[in-house]
């Protein structure tokens, strides 16, 4: 789960991590109000939305004026913002950050991320604040400077003062630096995070140290005991049919292909679908109907595939572990009766009682098409989106 | 021969008494499976299918010499579960549960260390469909009669896809050593390596299928490893060639979000360690079948 800037900074402040004083905005009005209550000569007027890459989007404007706050909050409030992250739909805009502007020395880079190699959290800095760390990664890799955290003490004082001197800093930003380091860290502990990235941090004139910008991603499997970050969840940035599907206790992420898959299994699902690539055809879905595929289950799967006007076709491919055949048949065809579905039906049922699913459905009248294995499965499922496209 | 568990395997079920664990703990002792008892806390003195419920998994060990656990709690729970099952000594543990914190895992996996490698526990999982040996015993939720007893083993992240493959070699008449799922997850028990060690000491399982999918760097690590030490084929197929980036596909370690994360470069890279790759999910029974008639 992704949260705001403004939010990923509130958190990090509340770890000892200095941030700039700021305040979100809803209307152009709120965001002049936010300036003069913060007073200064410069503002950052930054549009909130899930993405990296805002500033060079127009999604970050410097402010001289009150009347530039304004026109910078009219200009981004209200609209979609699209990065080189976002895809060309972009993201809307719903709140503005206003932050106060100081002038700064220096930006590095600080993040923390799960390592997934090492199974450990791992801390990466660089002098290089600014750049986007997987580019440095490739082309100057020497710049980077990394710690793994043993998890059974956390990150120690020590290694944050290696990242410090590391990074060149002088002996008063040094001990600011690690205040921010150690609190990052403990946020992403503390909070169950799989990535922190502050990316600038800057030393200011005066030598203090300041995340000019910050990202968290969040556990989804923690969030039952991270209330208070779950609720910082912003629907509004996700793609609404994947919010829909959330409801449903559904997996289910939207892709550009005219054949509505209805899979059970992760590993199953992805492979269905990379068969109806190899079969010639494109999948608009992912989507894991789940162990309990039950007929009220399936049926959501159903509306949920065809609210996407792009389908053609539908697959539905099963194989039962603790699901039975006979159950899944029987909500395939409850849904038929209960939902129009007027593109064509392609099931292919396998494992436990597949025999009495695969009658239910031969018996139950409903024009599905039915195949015995994925590859035959995939192939008529590609066959019936082009006859059904070209009618 | 098989890896991991047979039908001598002493097993205990964490999670005994719940709707979970008493559905699949049938499941299992009917298929044949040494099931000798479990563990509900709070229960202890009990019996549930005719077998001893404990309080504490050391005291199910001490009374049965329990080898093996599968554990059917709550995410919340789980990482302490598992724990337990270390501290009492079992020598396996498998864990179902989908939803257990990736830094409750970090833990559990930093536990297991403080015991010498001797008698550390072996974890397979979480969010997996178990193990199975086929006609021997069965530790996992899988559909026990989809598998045909036989010499080639299967390590798959994703349960239904192992099904997948056991089913359509069970066509072909190629049956299965061992099958192991791995799990979902973005830090899991045991990697793809670990069992691929064990099925190559295994004198029974003459060829093995590894079944990967996007994200994380284990398919690769492991076909390094197959180039160097594995005198067994191994067969190769990756999960997600149409998977976007930077999107979570299901299972919580199944994003890419780093070079290499890819199918198309873990296809690549099984490719030039010398895997066999099938070319799609539908053709891995027959993949199989070509590399086990050379042998």
């Amino acid at each position: 789960m992704d949260i705001h800037e403004y939010q990923a900074k509130e958190l990090l402040a509340g770890f000892g991590v200095p941030v700039p004083r700021g305040s979100v905005a809803y209307s152009p009005d709120q965001a002049v109000y936010t300036a003069t209550e913060l007073g200064g000569w410069h503002w950052a007027v930054k549009a909130q939305v899930h993405s990296g890459a805002r500033g060079k989007a127009g999604g970050v404007k410097l402010c001289k004026t009150y009347h530039e706050v304004d026109a910078a909050a009219r200009e981004m409030l209200g609209k979609r913002l699209v990065t080189i992250q976002t895809g060309p739909e972009g993201k809307p805009v719903q709140r503005v950050y206003v932050e106060a502007a100081e002038p700064f020395e220096r930006e590095l880079y600080l993040g923390i991320v799960l390592d997934r190699k090492a199974e450990r959290v791992r801390v990466i800095a660089s002098a290089e604040g600014g750049m986007e760390i997987e580019e440095l990664a490739h082309t100057a890799p020497e710049k980077i400077l990394q710690v793994v955290v043993e998890p059974a003490v956390g990150l120690q004082a020590f290694q944050a003062r290696q990242i410090a001197f590391g990074l060149g800093l002088s002996i008063k930003q040094v001990s600011r630096a690690v205040t921010a380091i150690m609190g990052a860290y403990r946020a992403f502990r503390d909070l169950d995070a799989t990535m922190v990235e502050i990316n600038p941090l800057v030393i200011t004139k005066d030598d203090r140290v300041l995340a000019l910008d910050a990202k968290m991603s969040f556990d989804d499997n923690a969030m039952f005991r991270q209330r208070a970050v779950a609720d910082m969840r912003d629907p509004s940035q996700e793609d609404p049919r994947e919010v829909q599907a959330a409801e449903h206790n559904l997996n289910y992420v939207g892709l550009d292909g005219d054949i509505g898959c209805i899979i059970n299994g992760a590993g199953l699902a992805m492979a269905t679908m990379d068969t109806i690539k190899y079969a010639g055809g494109a999948p608009a879905n992912f989507l894991d109907v789940g162990g309990g595929a039950s007929p009220e289950r399936v049926a959501n799967s159903f509306r949920l595939v065809l609210s996407d006007k792009n389908v053609k076709a539908i697959l539905v491919n099963i194989f039962a572990g603790i699901n039975r055949c006979d159950w899944v048949a029987q909500g395939v065809v409850q849904a038929c009766n209960d939902i129009d579905i007027t593109v064509p039906l392609i099931v292919r049922l396998a494992g436990t009682n597949e025999e009495e699913g695969r009658r239910i459905i031969r018996e139950s009248g409903l024009p599905i098409i039915s195949a015995d294995s994925l590859t035959e499965a995939a192939k008529k499922a590609v066959d019936a989106a082009r006859a059904h496209a070209a009618s | 021969m098989s890896i991991l568990i047979n039908e001598k395997t002493k097993i205990i079920i964490q999670g005994f008494t719940g709707d979970k664990g008493t559905f699949h703990a049938k499941e299992m002792i009917e298929y044949g499976t040494n099931v000798v008892g479990g563990v509900t806390p709070g229960k202890g003195g009990s019996t549930h299918l005719g077998k001893p419920v404990f309080n504490t998994v050391a005291d199910a060990v001490a009374a049965t010499g329990a080898q093996a656990s599968i554990t059917f709690v709550a995410p919340a729970f789980c990482a302490d579960a598992i724990m337990e099952a270390a501290d009492a000594g079992l020598e396996l543990v498998c864990s179902i549960t989908d939803g257990i914190p990736a830094q409750d895992m970090m833990r559990v996996k930093r536990y297991f260390m403080r015991y010498p490698k001797e008698r550390r526990t072996l974890m397979v999982g979480p969010n997996c469909a178990g193990i199975i040996s086929p006609g021997k015993a069965m530790l996992g939720i899988m559909p026990g009669h989809i598998y045909k007893a036989g010499s080639v083993g299967i390590v798959s992240r994703s349960g239904t896809l192992g099904y997948e493959a056991a089913a359509q070699m069970k066509e072909l008449g190629i049956g299965v050593s061992t099958s192991v799922g791995i799990g979902g997850d973005p830090i899991n028990g045991s990697s793809f390596l670990d069992h691929l060690m064990k099925f190559q000491e295994d004198p029974e399982t003459t060829a093995v299928v590894m079944i990967g999918e996007i994200g994380g760097p284990q398919e690769a690590e492991a076909s390094a490893w197959v180039k160097d030490n594995m005198t067994k084929p191994v067969i190769g197929y990756v999960a997600g060639l149409t998977a976007p980036k930077g999107r979570r596909m299901g299972h919580a370690g199944a994003i890419i979000s780093a070079a290499g994360d890819s199918a198309a470069e873990k296809s690549e890279i099984m490719r030039s360690f010398g895997l066999t790759v099938a070319p799609s999910a539908g053709e891995l029974g027959s993949t199989v079948a070509s590399v086990v008639a050379k042998l």
